[in-house]
């Protein structure tokens, strides 16, 4: 029998790991692939906890918009990355470090 | 069979999100990330949402991966420079400092999450009493239209317009720069 506290832990785990990747990785790539997981761990508990409501259905539903949210952020982030290493020739946050032109 | 399944598909995404993490090679990290968003699919599937499960891997594998992998590809270049280890800011904290901090994070959800299991939430206890749960046998995706086109319309029309701002902003930003 899976209960609730199956997903959660599962749910825990992957975000603990999105949110080493986040702090650990010098890759702009890799901090975003940090957040999906972060956001991916979220929506398991949406859907966890979805599945007592029947009347709503507001778990599935609101897992549906953050994986809308998740795309939207993944191509403006991506096209920012883009953007920085056009400039700085480098996608290490740690270089980026003036908003204005060269 | 149904825990078996359930375990193999937690120890698929846990291990291969950990193996993600201490890769150097991105490529290979990328891929990994591929696994890992199937096997949340399939833990999807377990909490009976098979339509989240199917849109998962359409938006993640058919769009998100591949954009990733584009990114990859177009910014080659950085794929020694992750080799070295020289840190300054906080974004990008050596490991060791990074690991206590997502350790006590863990601890603390885990705390979090068995200290709520001994008096769980009244509406989920409610929920299982008057059998409104969602069962196998129900038909999810008629149910999420019908609720998407009636009781979440206004947030399903304002995501349609912010999904729409995002790829108009996504293009504008990545194009050619025009000398003027």
């Amino acid at each position: 029998m899976i209960t609730l506290t199956h997903f959660l832990v599962v749910s825990a785990c992957i975000f603990s790991i999105g949110l080493y990747t986040v702090l650990s990785k010098k890759n702009a790539i890799m901090i975003l692939v940090g957040i999906e997981l972060m956001i991916n761990a979220a929506i398991l508990n949406f859907v966890a906890f979805g599945k007592y409501d029947k009347v709503s259905y507001g778990g599935q539903i609101f897992a549906l918009f953050a994986i809308v949210l998740a795309a939207a952020a993944v191509a403006v982030g991506l096209a920012i990355v883009l953007n920085v290493y056009r400039h700085y020739n480098t996608i290490n946050p740690d270089e980026v470090n003036q908003l204005k032109d060269k | 069979m149904e825990s078996i399944l359930f375990y193999t598909f937690a120890i698929l995404a846990i291990g291969s999100a950990l193996l993600l993490v201490n890769l150097k090679n991105i490529a290979r990290a990328l891929f990994l990330f591929f696994i890992v968003l199937f096997a949340m699919a399939g833990l999807y599937l377990f909490a009976l949402a098979d339509f989240v499960a199917i849109t998962q891997i359409m938006v993640y594998v058919g769009g998100v991966l591949i954009l990733m992998l584009f990114a990859f590809m177009l910014s080659n270049k950085e794929l020694l420079k992750d080799l070295q280890d020289n840190s300054g800011s906080f974004l990008s904290m050596p490991k060791w400092q990074a690991i206590p901090v997502v350790l006590g994070f863990l601890l603390l959800m885990l705390y979090g999450i068995f200290e709520w299991q001994q008096a769980p939430s009244t509406w989920i206890i409610q929920s299982i009493e008057n059998g409104n749960n969602i069962t196998a046998t129900d038909n999810n995706i008629h149910q999420i239209g019908l609720r998407f086109m009636t009781f979440y319309v206004l947030p399903f029309e304002i995501i349609s317009i912010f999904l729409m701002m995002a790829l108009i902003g996504a293009s504008h930003l990545s194009r050619k720069e025009r000398t003027l």
